[in-house]
């Protein structure tokens, strides 16, 4: 269906597909198995200038929105949901300085970004996840800088990434204003980084927690104005959301191609279990839910991109319901390959395991229906 | 191009019913109001349509040979060295000419060069040559483009051979293009069969195209020498003779002529660890159902054993279980051994054109419905990792 | 210096297939893809240019559709995209094909190197390629499987031999064709696509190129196809399952004389 699709859109997609099929998925097992960062798809991608995407023109990309991103991180997440994040994670972690940033700090990051450098977004801590207002990280002003101190917890690409967009507290007094956000670069003296964690899935992206111990960070690195933190935080996730639902939807995609495929191969009873009703009914539903998760995503993204302020809801609903999808095909996947689906040899449980972080991460799906019914709420009371 | 004097379709006959249609490698037919109309710029007179036309609704004038080529006769095989020994593709060849040579009634000549290659010359005339042709210089102690091009350009027009055969190899395909080019004459490559036609006497050369899908009959009609390359192990050795004589017919030419603009700098060896693939009679190839690099110790034993070779399917060599050089098929080396075992490979076209003529094919493969089962001489349905062993095990009992 | 690269549209033959009923092709729906082996001709192109700066012209002779594949070479990197077609060219052999990308190259004027792919994959004769540099009287290297040195003066490659390689060098102009293991072509970029797209493909026609008739399509060919049939299935033998060590036993005892 891609009359929605103008055609530097389906270069886009074209060109995601050939990297997720010729590169990334025959190597998606082994860098699940090994959990390593996959640098040598970062580099293809970058000579292909998928980073460049979503970066602004006069910053050295291609201008393209948040619908153009959301259509690469499918076309990669179908090859492997965790090595696409290497890519999707680092967009998390530049929209603060695309949103935000001025014009010497889009200058100075975003070209380097467009070329392949890595970023990630720092606002968890351990007893900071959902409720992201009780962070403790704190940034103390000392002259021209700032001091950073604390520990963020789970951040994606940590370790491997060059930028840091991170919030911190500048003044626990003033509650929701309280908090700003900060461009920290990797080497940054009291920059250090955790253990890579173990995770349940997404294994070929690294996970780490990024330790601030007296680091000083200049002024000129604040994003937007002392105070704005949350609110960089929350127009962030707004942008970025539709890009983890399109990530779940690559993910539930590829489970759906890889159990129509199997079930048309797999004999039973003298012959292809595709040929089974209950099977059928298994394999419709799940392309059912697939098609309209990505339905929703590019309305959710699309809307974004027209400028449209109010977005907090179409975005939470993206999210929420394609990563409800990518869990329940996934699941069902596994259940058509059987036994076979159980074992690591075959690629489905791998999608299973991959697709459960959609649910959480990016903010809880019930942190998601709570931002929808409140928007439900406060929308009736304006009327 | 083609044109409805040499191809027409007899529109009172054709019944519109697209078989010629469907046949035609070149799309060159369409139906016109329920008649088959020929695009005479696509047409490649091929005739794949008047074999599928049930009604003889076309009509196709055989090529007309325009010129006398009386003048051109004898078969010539090209005797390709390296490091002053014969290839034996060359061995190949003298087999395959010997027997075009005698339905064509003429003599069967090898063509040498190299630098103190006399010696050679009389394992050629006890392969059934008739007469040797040869040159001896320095400069063509290593193969270089240049100089062997005119060397053998020079012998050719001097001597009119009516056919020249040479063996498919890296040195073959890059000479024998380059003579082909400079003579002016017609050059099939990678022939898999060679015969006379009795009527016209001329050299009917198969090969194989789409990648081993289906098979086309190429003639010269008009123009001398026909050069065919046949590849390795594809045609019989002749019978040895020793002591059969010939006769030995030398040249020499002028150093500029012999000059080549490239230099060769060094030549380097790599050793295999197993016989090479390429010659061996034996051959043991490991495909996906290997499943991983250190299961092909197994096929690595078995191939000791055997005194063979270790093959892979491309599964195996992309997965990067063993080196590419390995690698049999469409796109690695084609085989012809005595015996070849293909162990958990499925048998996908591409790797059944490498392999398929192999004289007996031993297939083992958990899956009782994988395609090479239909192509095996003899077939095993079972885990690999049981029979292998176990087959080595018994063929070095046996073979003590 | 201008790198000219010489490339093929080809069907996907790992896609052709026989129609079981009536024994003919089915050519519906195959894909048309480059010439992989011409992949590694443009890649290494690319590398080249990059290091001896210099223009690379991709050519290609073929029907009015190949202009795809060239908009695709464009897309990896290439400067400059030709397309070689006119009618009179169907039906050429090898003879004929290299003569007329002789008359392109000629046309073209200036050039320092021609990479070509080692064969075509529904061809696969290996011909074109030495055809060419003969017609055009330029010194080849075949099998290149890696290039060591390069500059205006000279190249210096290893050539992949049966046993192993060779090291040749040789002067400017000259040509050569390319292997697999030389290198790994690069996957487009979007700014190469977006550039490809508005690209404009230069279109010769044999008139353009001063083509003698008689050196062009069937006229020009000295080949000719008299036959295409489909090959004599090779058929399936015996199939032992059941008890490893029978099999094994049943098997040695057939096989045994024959090693």
């Amino acid at each position: 269906m891609d009359y929605l699709l103008t055609e530097e859109q389906k270069m886009i997609k074209d060109l995601c597909r050939q990297v997720a099929v010729e590169k990334i998925a025959p190597i998606a097992a082994e860098y699940d198995e090994k959990e390593e960062f996959p640098w040598p798809i970062v580099k293809i991608m970058a000579e292909s200038d998928i980073f460049g995407i979503y970066i602004p023109e006069d910053c050295g990309g291609m201008g393209g929105g948040v619908f153009d991103l959301a259509i690469a991180t499918e076309a990669l997440s179908w090859g492997c949901g965790g090595i696409s994040l290497a890519f999707a994670a680092t967009a998390l972690g530049t929209f603060p300085i695309i949103l935000f940033g001025t014009d010497e700090q889009k200058k100075k990051y975003l070209p380097k970004i467009a070329k392949g450098t890595i970023a990630s977004f720092a606002l968890t801590e351990a007893e900071a996840g959902s409720d992201a207002g009780a962070i403790k990280t704190t940034a103390v002003k000392d002259g021209d800088h700032y001091i950073l101190n604390g520990t963020k917890q789970w951040i994606t690409n940590a370790g491997d990434s060059d930028i840091y967009t991170v919030v911190a507290m500048t003044d626990k007094t003033k509650g929701a204003r309280g908090a700003t956000a900060f461009i920290v670069e990797k080497d940054t003296k009291g920059v250090e980084f955790g253990k890579k964690e173990k995770k349940l899935g997404i294994r070929g992206s690294s996970t780490r927690e990024v330790i601030f111990t007296d680091c000083r960070i200049p002024r000129e690195n604040v994003l937007g104005r002392e105070g704005m933190g949350f609110i960089v935080a929350m127009k962030t996730f707004d942008y970025s959301r539709p890009g983890v639902a399109a990530q779940a939807v690559g993910i539930a995609q590829r489970a759906l191609d890889e159990a129509v495929k199997y079930a048309s191969q797999r004999k039973q009873f003298g012959q292809a279990i595709s040929s089974f009703q209950g099977i059928q009914f298994m394999l419709a539903d799940m392309a059912i839910q697939t098609e309209a998760a990505r339905a929703v995503v590019y309305r959710a993204a699309r809307i974004i991109d027209s400028g449209c302020k109010d977005i907090s809801r179409i975005s939470a609903i993206a999210k929420t319901f394609a990563s409800d999808v990518a869990m329940k095909v996934t699941t069902d996947a596994v259940q058509v390959f059987g036994g076979y689906g159980y074992m690591r040899e075959y690629p489905v449980e791998k999608l299973m395991r991959d697709a459960k972080i959609t649910q959480i991460y990016e903010g809880t799906n019930q942190i998601q229906r709570s931002i929808i019914a409140g928007n439900l709420i406060k929308e009736l009371k304006k009327k | 191009m083609a044109d409805s004097k040499k191809i027409r379709i007899l529109e009172d006959v054709c019944v519109g019913c697209g078989l010629c249609i469907k046949a035609c490698p070149f799309g060159a037919i369409e139906l016109v109001n329920n008649k088959a109309v020929i695009d005479f710029y696509k047409c490649n007179l091929c005739g794949a349509c008047v074999d599928a036309c049930k009604f003889n609704a076309i009509d196709l004038k055989t090529t007309e040979q325009k010129q006398d080529m009386s003048a051109y006769k004898d078969v010539w095989v090209f005797c390709e060295q390296k490091k002053g020994v014969i290839q034996s593709v060359a061995y190949e060849l003298l087999g395959e000419g010997r027997k075009l040579a005698d339905r064509l009634n003429c003599k069967l000549c090898g063509v040498l060069l190299g630098e103190d290659i006399k010696q050679n010359t009389e394992e050629l005339f006890s392969r059934s040559a008739d007469t040797v042709y040869f040159v001896d210089s320095p400069h063509l102690k290593y193969y270089r483009d240049v100089p062997y091009t005119n060397v053998l350009v020079e012998l050719i027009k001097e001597f009119k051979p009516e056919i020249l055969l040479c063996g498919a190899t890296t040195i073959g395909r890059s000479l024998i293009s380059r003579v082909a080019i400079r003579i002016n004459t017609g050059l099939t490559a990678d022939c898999t069969g060679l015969d006379i036609d009795p009527e016209s006497r001329l050299l009917l050369q198969t090969r194989p195209a789409f990648g081993g899908n289906i098979m086309a009959t190429i003639i010269t009609p008009n123009h001398r020498p026909q050069m065919a390359t046949v590849r390795h192990k594809v045609m019989q050795e002749p019978p040895l003779k020793p002591g059969r004589k010939g006769d030995l017919i030398e040249r020499k030419y002028k150093d500029d002529l012999l000059a080549a603009p490239t230099r060769l700098i060094d030549i380097v060896e790599e050793i295999e660890e197993t016989v090479n693939l390429a010659e061996a009679d034996v051959i043991v190839s490991g495909g996906r159902g290997v499943g991983g690099a250190k299961n092909f110790d197994m096929i690595k034993e078995l191939a000791l054993v055997l005194k063979g070779a270790v093959g892979a399917s491309r599964s195996a060599v992309d997965a990067g279980w063993i080196p590419y050089s390995h690698q049999v098929g469409q796109t690695g080396k084609t085989v012809c051994p005595k015996v070849y075992i293909a162990c958990g490979i499925s048998g996908q076209i591409q790797h059944l054109i490498g392999m398929q003529s192999a004289k007996i094919i031993i297939a083992i493969n958990k899956d009782p419905d994988a395609p090479i089962f239909k192509i095996a001489t003899y077939g095993i349905v079972g885990d690999i990792f049981e029979v292998v062993p176990a087959l080595a095990k018994k063929f070095k009992e046996v073979l003590k | 210096m201008n790198i000219i690269i010489c490339i093929k549209q080809v069907p996907n033959t790992t896609q052709v297939r026989i129609n079981p009923d009536t024994n003919t092709l089915m050519r519906e729906g195959v894909e048309c893809i480059i010439n992989p082996f011409d992949m590694y001709a443009i890649e290494e192109g690319l590398r080249l240019k990059e290091r001896v700066s210099g223009k690379v012209i991709v050519i290609s002779m073929g029907p009015p559709q190949a202009e795809s594949a060239l908009r695709e070479s464009v897309s990896m990197g290439c400067d400059e995209a030709i397309l070689i077609t006119d009618r009179r060219f169907a039906g050429s052999d090898t003879w004929a094909t290299s003569y007329i990308l002789a008359q392109a190259v000629k046309k073209i004027g200036d050039f320092g190197l021609i990479v070509c792919g080692k064969q075509a994959s529904d061809g696969d004769t290996a011909q074109v390629g030495p055809g060419l540099s003969t017609h055009l009287n330029i010194p080849q290297i075949t099998y290149v499987k890696k290039v060591e040195q390069v500059s205006i003066e000279g190249i210096r490659v290893e050539r992949m031999t049966e046993e192993g390689f060779e090291i040749i060098e040789a002067p400017l102009p000259c040509l050569l064709t390319v292997v697999k293991e030389i290198n790994e072509p690069r996957l487009p970029s979007l700014k190469g696509k977006m550039r490809a797209k508005k690209t404009e493909i230069v279109k010769w026609s044999a008139d353009d190129l001063d083509c003698e008739h008689d050196k062009i399509g069937l006229d020009g060919s000295p080949t000719r196809v008299v036959k295409i049939f489909t090959p004599e299935p090779r058929k399936g033998g015996l199939i032992l399952k059941g008890d490893v060590n029978e099999i094994v036993n049943k098997l040695v005892a057939e096989v045994k004389n024959e090693l």
